[in-house]
This record gives C-alpha cells, structure tokens and sequence, in this order.
C-alpha cells in the first residue's frame, strides 16, 4: 500500500526512536502536521520561535546523547534555524532539521516563502539534502540519523518540497546504510598510541586537556582511570565540564581567558600536553605561538582535521576517544611506572598554584556579587542538576563556580557563542529528563532573545529554572569596554530591562526577585520549590563586577589579569 | 609550494558548491579547477591547483576527505604524474606575420581550429609551462582572447627502470 510522503516521514522517525520533535508549523508542512496531528508516539513542542526549536533539540540531543530533531516550514522558518544550526554545527551536537520548501516545480521561482535554505546551511552543517523525490524519503532520513550521530557528530538538515510529503510511495525502511565516502576513524593507530603511553611514562609535568569529544563518547570512566593510574592533573575546555568530576583532587578546573591561575599555568609549565577530544580553540590558546612552551603534545580526536589546525602535534591520534583511550590504558598498565613517585614534585606544584591563587571575588553584605548566586546555586542543588547557560559573563562565571561532576549537565554555546541559547536548552533538556533539576544560568541581555518559549515552558508544565544575573548591562562587552576601550560604555547599557518577574506572571509561569545577598538562597528554595511551571529567578547584582582571571585576547595564558590588579588595569588602558 | 590535487566525488547535485564553499569559507585559495565524469557516471573528477604551506595543504586535503561526498583525495605532489592543460587562443597576426604564427602553432603542436578573414583561432595542449610560453610567444603577433580550461593530471603507471629512461626521453 502507497503511503503520503508526510507518513512516510512520521514512520522513519519512529524507527529512529524519535519522541519529541520541537517545531513550528507553516503552509508547506501541512502534510506532515496533518500526519502528527492524532499519532500518539512522536510528541511536537510547538516553540514559539523557530531558532528556539532548534537549540531545544539542540539542548535535548546534549543532555540524553540522542538525536535532537527540530521541523520548521520554509522561507522565514528555515532561515530562523540557521542560528541555531550554526551553534549545533560548532559543538559537534547531533540534530537533524527538517525544513518544508515549495513545491519542485516552483524551486528557484521565487515562490512565496521560499529559500534556497539547503545552499544558506551547507557551510554550517555536517550534510543537508534536498529531496527530490518521495521514493528517496525513507533512504535519506535514515543516511541524516546516521551522519549527525556519528564520527564528529553534527547538525543534517533535509529540506522537503511539499510535493514531496504531498506525494506517495511504497514505504521501504533500508536495511542497511550504505555511504561509501563516509567511514569516519574510531579505532586509533596502535602504535601511536604506544608512543603516547611512552611519553606519559617519560613525562615529569603532564597535563590532560580534556573537551567535548570526552562527553561525546562517553568516556569520562576511561579518562578518569587514566588520570587516576598515572596521576595526571586534568584541565577542562568548556566544552568540557563535566567529562572529569570538578570536585576531584585532580581537576584543574577549565583553561583559557577566563581559566583558573593553576590550569593556565599548569599548561604553560607543562612537559607533556594531552589533548583529548579538543580542538584548541583560540579562547583556550590565547596566543598561539607562546602556548604550551615546553610541552610535547599529544592529540587524539576523532576528526582528522582538528589535528595541526590550530597547533603543532607530536603524536597526533585519530579516534573515538573512548576507543583509544581504553587502548592507551591497556599499555599504561603495562608500563607499571611507580606513577605517586615520578608524579610527586608535579603535583605539589601544582598545590602551591592551587592554594595561592583560588577562584576568588570579593563578598559585600549590601549587593549581590553574581559568583556569589552561582555558589549558593551548586550549595543547593549539590551539584545535582543539568545546567544550561545563555553566553557572556553568566557562561564564564557557571564554568568557573558551579563545580561538574557528571557529563551532560552542563549545556552551553561554546563554538559559535550563541546569546540566547541557554533557556530553549534548557526546554530540550526537562523534556529529555522530566525528573531531573534544569537550570538556565542567564543574564538579562541573553534572556531576552529567546524569552518567548516561557509560554512553551509553561504549556508543556516544564520546571526549568531560570536563574538571571541582572546588571543591566552586557556584562562582557561592558568588561572590555571598562579594560580595553577607556570605560566608554558605548551602546553596551541596557536602559530599558523589564521586570521580569512581571514577564514571567504575565506568561502564566512564576518570577521572584532578590536585591540583596540575603534573599538569594530564599529565592532558590522557593524556586526550587516549583514542579509544573517555569521560574524566573532575577537577581540584581552588581554591575561593575567582572569575570577574572582574564586573559586579554592575544595575549599567552599565563598573562592573566586578577581582580586586584586594578594599576594593572590602568596601565592597559594607557596602552590601548 | 603549489600543488595539484584531485578529488573523487560523487556525482551529485550541489558537490561543486560544497568543494568550492569549502575553499571559500577558510580562505584557502584556488588558482584552477575542472571538473568531468569518469569512467563510472556516478563519480565525478575534480582537478584543482591550489597554494599554500604544507600545513595549509595538510588542511585542505583534510577538509577536503571531510566532505560526505568526497570518495578520494589525491595530491599530485607526492606522485609521479603526467598534467595536461588545453588552451584556446584567438590570435589576430597582421598578414604579413600569419605564416610565422602557423609555424610557431606547428612547432608546439597545436592545431589551428578555426580561422576566419582576420584571426586564427589555435588549439594548445600541454603543461603549464608549455602554454604559458606559446602564449608569450604569440603575444607580439596579437592576442583577441584566450581560453584556458585548467589543469588536469593523472598518475603515472609504475614501470621497469629501463623503461623509464626511454619514456623521459620521449617526453623532452
């Protein structure tokens, strides 16, 4: 029996163990709207935006490790998603975007609401299909689920002509996948891998530089084994928290310009660098040439290009981290170096950094220092929630002072910088773990681009947390304006912020409000409290305080500047 | 260092967009590209001359294996190969110089195509180096316009020392 290409679609996606799709609809997905409207299996969250669909899919496939799938209409509903497909694309997260298009016969007409949308997103996705004919349905949506998830994940996007869900065919499930320039490396070259355990035995100052392609392979239990048995310190990029437990003896914490002291140093003094699942993005760098001085660096990544892109290698590794990883530890073992001993004057060093120059701000009774909310945030919850973040100095400060013990609890726009990002996340995120604590760290700029999904927050019941860090301004643009740009605050304060516990009411959800370092943790219990609908939580917090340490872009990562250092500061400024 | 690079892809809608995106969004640059079938109608060949130091070489032959529908990558440089290259050249001689352009076309080999009441149009294949001298050397005589199609290279096949003498000598 024929089915309509719109059911043939719903039927592919049940086969991938698809529950939720995040969408908005519009004329030329009427078919597959119609094909959802009584399925009791896929269930659509109906964003209130189309870029909000795709970072709850986004936030979604991060938190559960599934493919996160996101279906907009054409024209202006495709164009919304690039945002958010861009900001899956740099992070390596699986999502698959379906987009409607007009008909066939009208492609490149200039059709009312289209876009060339499959040319608009080839730079920022892994693949995108146009699919010209119905027959080829279920062979595509099988290939795009099979790409996101696996190799380097990433963002596919199909685009559908509405002839084409409109059209019929014999529904045929492929039972195989069969893309022969596609066979992405998981198991890394052994010997490589012998030579990077002899230089982990030979090393007297190692560090693991561990990121995102930890996460994505799930292996925070190998790369925790490997830092145990050979007691090697380990830093985190961003991308990284929580793939090594934050609270752990060994843990650096993250690296880079808003890195610890420790972390920053720990690299630059370092004999051995031993990147894993990283990139060596120019945020964790700093200046290129003056990174890691003295170290050898070992690399392994899954994908080839990571590799000499940005810095030089010496034992470049080309893998799934969690397959060379178990490799690497098998010739650890048998190494049997007396790892405390050869590791004993490293690790005390690395004490010394750590005592003498902790995360630190300065607490006042009168204003709340935003640190401070983030601490009582983690003292509350135990560490015990998924947390998402908007971009700026809210990200930086939940990095630095909310301590990660567990992969996937910590979801935030690393590559691209996406504001807004945070609190659709955080949507994706309730839906994949109903049970689970959600909470959207944010800042009253970042809230505001995607503030329009507290009413999906609210229809869907969804308890996200939304914890905003108001200082009327945009906190890290008003940083380097105050460091780099002589304090002139150009176009950076936000005169007019809504009061946002008003903006909650008046979406059906709850707001609370705290002015002063007393009200914080009441406000969080309270918060807390909430089971069946979003909470706003605004926190007015000093607008003058800012992320540190900081190293200034351009500069090598141990030329961090501290909150003391205020000559320091003048002294840049003067010359700028 | 330049270099010569060839890329198997599948033969579908949007591949040249995808190569050409590739060098455009990381400034990597392309002094030639051609592209045609081959022998399976599925799979395209493209041939693109591109610069850079051996890191950035490194990188475009990465990102390029990258791509989904990139079967094969192959850098010319580090593989002994023949590359050809055809120009088509309108050239304009007063009468009196049109038998010396008949002669110098003789000389390289090509062949006059077309010829109309004031211009010859000449056909030149070769290496670069070959092409870029007939051009200089036709100049003086009057160039209307000129055609190039780009590189294309191919490997050489392996075989016994002995022969390799004679075939070098052929080809000089």
């Amino acid at each position: 029996m024929k089915k309509l290409g719109a059911e043939i679609l719903v039927e592919c996606l049940k086969r991938e163990g698809v529950k939720h799709i995040f969408g908005y609809p519009g004329g030329v997905v009427l078919n597959i709207f119609d094909a959802l409207y009584d399925d009791k299996d896929l269930k659509l969250i109906l964003t209130r935006h189309e870029q909000g669909a795709v970072h709850a899919a986004d936030g979604y496939a991060r938190a559960s490790g599934k493919v996160g799938v996101a279906l907009v209409t054409s024209g202006p509903g495709a164009t919304n998603t690039v945002t958010g497909i861009a900001t899956a694309s740099m992070d390596s997260i699986p999502v698959v975007v379906f987009s409607g298009q007009v008909p066939t016969m009208l492609i490149g007409n200039d059709a009312f609401q289209e876009a060339d949308i499959v040319g608009i997103t080839r730079p920022c996705t892994k693949y995108n299909y146009l699919v010209k004919d119905v027959n080829d349905l279920a062979r595509i949506v099988r290939e795009a689920f099979h790409i996101a998830s696996t190799g380097r994940p990433g963002p596919v996007l199909i685009d559908l002509p509405k002839d084409v869900t409109a059209g019929k065919a014999d529904f045929v499930w492929p039972q195989e996948i069969k893309i022969r320039s596609y066979r992405p490396t998981y198991e890394g070259n052994k010997w490589m891998i012998k030579q990077a355990a002899n230089e982990i035995a030979k090393a007297k100052k190692p560090v693991i530089m561990a990121g995102g392609g930890v996460i994505i392979s799930g292996a925070s239990k190998e790369l925790k084994e490997l830092a145990e048995l050979s007691q090697i310190p380990v830093t985190m990029t961003l991308m990284g928290l929580g793939g090594f437990p934050g609270t752990h003896e060994l843990s650096l914490g993250m690296l880079g310009m808003h890195g610890t002291y420790y972390a920053n140093m720990s690299v630059q003094e370092s004999d051995l660098l031993i990147g894993i699942g990283v990139r060596f993005d120019d945020r964790v760098t700093g200046k290129m040439g003056t990174f890691a001085p003295h170290a050898k660096i070992v690399h392994i990544d899954i994908d080839p290009t990571s590799i000499r892109k940005n810095i030089r290698v010496d034992t470049p590794i080309v893998g799934d981290v969690k397959h060379v990883l178990k490799d690497l530890l098998k010739f650890l073992k048998e190494e049997k170096e007396q790892w405390d001993a050869i590791r004993k004057t490293w690790l005390k060093q690395i004490k010394t950094w750590k005592l003498g120059m902790p995360l630190k701000y300065t607490y006042v009774e009168n204003v709340i220092k935003p640190q401070f909310v983030i601490e009582k945030l983690y003292e509350i919850t135990k560490g015990d929630a998924i947390i998402t973040t908007e971009v700026g100095q809210n990200q930086m400060w939940a990095a630095q002072f909310y301590k990660f013990n567990k992969p996937r609890t910590f979801l935030t726009s690393g590559g691209l910088g996406t504001m807004g990002y945070g609190f659709p996340a955080a949507i994706g995120a309730q839906l994949a773990y109903p049970d689970k604590l959600v909470i959207d760290i944010a800042g009253d700029g970042s809230i505001q681009m995607n503030i329009q999904e507290l009413a999906t927050a609210v229809i869907n019941k969804l308890p996200v947390k939304v914890a905003i860090l108001n200082n009327h301004y945009l906190g890290m643009v008003r940083q380097w304006q105050e460091l780099f740009f002589g304090e002139r605050y150009s176009y950076s304060h936000l005169d007019v912020v809504p009061d946002f516990v008003k903006v909650a009411e008046a979406y059906g959800a709850v707001g609370f409000r705290a002015t002063k370092p007393s009200e914080v943790e009441p406000v969080i219990k309270e918060a807390l409290k909430v089971k069946d609908r979003p909470v706003f939580m605004d926190f007015i917090v000093d607008w003058k305080e800012k992320v540190y340490p900081m190293v200034p872009a351009g500069a090598a990562i141990n030329e961090m500047l501290f909150e003391e250092e205020k000559r320091e500061e003048k002294k840049l400024k003067a010359v700028r | 260092m330049r270099h010569t690079i060839s890329v198997l892809v599948e033969n579908k809608f949007g591949v040249l967009s995808r190569v050409s995106g590739l060098f455009s969004g990381r400034g990597f640059n392309i002094e030639s590209l051609s592209v045609g079938e081959t022998i399976e109608p599925a799979v395209s060949l493209m041939t693109i001359v591109t610069s850079g130091d051996d890191q950035i070489i490194e990188q475009i032959t990465k990102q390029l294996n990258k791509l989904i529908d990139v079967i094969k990558v192959v850098d010319f440089m580090e593989i002994d190969h023949v590359e050809r290259e055809m120009v088509l050249i309108k050239a304009a001689p007063k009468k009196a110089d049109r038998i010396e352009v008949l002669k110098l076309t003789e000389i390289f080999r090509g062949r006059i195509v077309d010829s109309g009441t004031t211009t010859y149009t000449i056909e030149i294949t070769g290496d670069e180096g070959k092409i870029n001298a007939f051009i200089e050397l036709i100049k003086p005589f009057g160039i209307k316009e000129f055609v190039r199609t780009g590189k294309v290279a191919i490997a050489r096949e392996r075989v016994k020392k002995a022969q390799i003498t004679t075939e070098k000598k052929e080809h000089r």
